[in-house]
């Protein structure tokens, strides 16, 4: 059992909203008192996986565990999934569409974020089925 | 010195977020694509941007910036105007372009 366990829906194709669950995130960090670079980190990993789940997935569901150790995020979508999960951890590849990009967003860094940010990220992935991403950051390392 | 302070001594007209307008601004980034702005844009800068989207806003909060200028008179649409002003982020907006901004601005921090 966690500290503190927090479960958030991701709405898809609504970028308004994309960026609520990892808000919520880090202030509660903050109020904890987590260290200002483990936030960080937190907060970017996080928005960046709700992004794909708005962009790719028709939205998903995010699920944190926080632990003075330990902050644990499964984002979990059913969306198309990844063909080819290698390629899209590549920074700058991307199959996101021309209205995304005009956004700022589509430039096939997401992913690449995520991983840089985070001690632990693993993506499963079912093509037609959807995708998981599990990434934990532990506080004072990287 | 504070946000404020940097936009008075600019010439930047306050958009939203005046909430936040006492935030102390210790230096400054530039950038128009959100994933690589949020990977690197610092607690304290003020962000150069022409991104006025509530995406950008979201990147902002996430970053800690002290707050956002809209250079050239990039607009910021009402989504993101309401975002600012809810979570107090300071927007401003300038007829320069970016470059011209950023000397401004290092005419601020270095004097």
């Amino acid at each position: 059992m966690s500290m503190l366990h927090l479960h958030y829906d991701v709405p898809g194709d609504d970028f308004t909203r994309a960026g609520e669950a990892s808000g919520d995130v880090k202030h509660k960090l903050k109020r904890l008192g987590y260290e200002p670079d483990a936030i960080r980190r937190v907060a970017i990993a996080m928005y960046e996986g709700e992004i794909n789940m708005v962009i790719h997935a028709g939205g998903g569901e995010a699920t944190v565990d926080i632990d003075p150790d330990k902050v644990d995020i499964i984002l979990q979508d059913h969306g198309p999934g990844i063909a080819d999960v290698s390629k899209a951890m590549q920074a700058g590849w991307s199959t996101a569409p021309d209205n995304v990009r005009s956004l700022g967003f589509g430039a096939g860094m997401g992913l690449p974020n995520m991983k840089k940010y985070t001690d632990v990220m693993e993506i499963e992935s079912v093509v037609g089925e959807g995708t998981t991403v599990h990434m934990v950051v532990n506080p004072g390392k990287k | 010195m504070t946000i404020k302070e940097m936009a008075e001594a600019c010439g930047w007209k306050l958009l939203a977020g005046e909430e936040g307008t006492d935030a102390p601004v210790d230096g400054c980034y530039i950038g128009d694509l959100l994933s690589w702005v949020m990977a690197r844009a610092l607690s304290g800068n003020v962000w150069l941007t022409v991104m006025g989207n509530v995406n950008a806003i979201a990147v902002a909060a996430l970053t800690d910036v002290a707050g956002v200028v809209l250079a050239e008179d990039a607009a910021l649409d009402e989504a993101a105007k309401a975002r600012a002003d809810l979570q107090g982020i300071p927007v401003y907006t300038c007829p320069e372009n970016l470059y011209e901004t950023a000397l401004k601005v290092a005419g601020q921090l270095n004097g």
